[in-house]
């Protein structure tokens, strides 16, 4: 049985506060040169089917709950 | 015809809504005949005499507070629990044109429910999101806000367009969003932009004016028919004059709070 990871983003151009701010933080600890930070959120299911069902049901679940389709993007990988 | 006594307001709530006590009391305040009801109450998850029906009621108000923590959005789960157990009915509440407030996270959930908007009527999904403030951090203070609406908005039509009151807000993620760049446009030619952050001489102003960073310094937005608001600020926290800062030097009568439940109850007992 699968075990999926889902990982929803922010889709590009909308601003992202948390990882502007996690980046200033990152540069005054002394880490340089660092091009970008992007914040993002991970659900792993364990989720009792596998294949395309699998898929199909982690889709639904960013539909109805997980991702609000104005500012993010979802994507699923099975383990 | 309806007297104020009459109207009973369902005050919703789950586990982590915090505003509850105040949006009750300002219901009371305007004479109403309000009600602190648990979701699981509407749901039938509740023992036989404190289970009760959502259609029983006139008005529906969700409070402010982080409801299941916020977790995933603001206002996402209560949406989710909401839809799933008792959709249909909030559904025909709007249509029926009942009264319906969200505050804060109630305007988040009104949002997550697909009933604002609504520019194309209410919708499953999302349609807007109420996301991060640009600041990055929670943003508690009073606000300015002025009254935009044209009469479409129930809530407001006791005040006159144009008036600026005084709100608190005390919110992290209040940024209204939406992927039509026409978006503000549409909604101030739908008569649904209810309240503009401005500043203290009432011009429509950014940072630290507006909290947030919403496009058009919007704080508040109705539905097309006029019976569902939403707003970040928090009138309820506004009822008695003496929680304005200023109320020293500028003495009032009642809080500017109290203006938009009366206008609802004169709405309702017109």
């Amino acid at each position: 049985m699968a075990v999926a990871e889902i990982k929803i983003e922010l889709k590009k151009g909308v601003a992202d506060p948390e990882g502007q701010n996690t980046k200033k933080a990152l540069e005054l600890l002394g880490f340089e040169g660092l091009r970008s930070v992007r914040s993002m959120k991970c659900f792993q299911v364990d989720i009792g089917l596998e294949g395309d069902e699998a898929l199909e049901a982690c889709q639904e679940m960013c539909r109805r709950l997980l991702a609000n389709p104005v500012i993010q993007s979802y994507s699923v990988e099975l383990k | 015809m309806m007297r104020p006594e009459d109207i009973r307001v369902c005050v919703l709530r789950i586990e982590g809504t915090n505003c509850e006590e105040e949006t009750h009391r300002a219901f009371q305040a305007v004479g109403c005949d309000p009600e602190m009801v648990h979701l699981n109450q509407l749901t039938g998850h509740a023992p036989q005499a404190s289970r009760r029906s959502l259609e029983d009621y006139d008005a529906l108000a969700f409070p402010g507070g982080f409801s299941a923590g916020d977790y995933v959005r603001g206002g996402a789960i209560f949406a989710a629990r909401a839809k799933s157990a008792l959709g249909g009915e909030i559904n025909a509440f709007v249509e029926a044109e009942k009264p319906v407030i969200g505050i804060c996270n109630g305007f988040q959930i009104l949002v997550e429910l697909g009933l604002l908007p609504a520019l194309d009527g209410p919708s499953d999904v999302p349609t807007a999101a109420l996301f991060t403030n640009d600041s990055g951090r929670f943003e508690c203070r009073p606000s300015y806000m002025r009254n935009e609406s044209r009469g479409r908005c129930l809530f407001t039509r006791k005040l006159p367009r144009g008036r600026t009151v005084m709100f608190p807000v005390a919110h992290a993620e209040g940024k209204l969003m939406s992927a039509d760049p026409r978006f503000v446009e549409r909604l101030e030619d739908n008569d649904q932009l209810v309240f503009r952050y401005v500043d203290p001489e009432g011009r429509p102003a950014g940072y630290p004016w507006n909290p947030n960073g919403s496009e058009g310094n919007v704080a508040g937005i109705c539905n097309p028919a006029g019976n569902v608001l939403g707003m970040m600020p928090h009138p309820e926290r506004s009822l008695d004059p003496c929680t304005a800062p200023d109320w020293t030097r500028r003495p009032k009568k009642e809080g500017d709070g109290l203006a938009v439940f009366r206008s609802m109850v004169d709405a309702l007992t017109r």
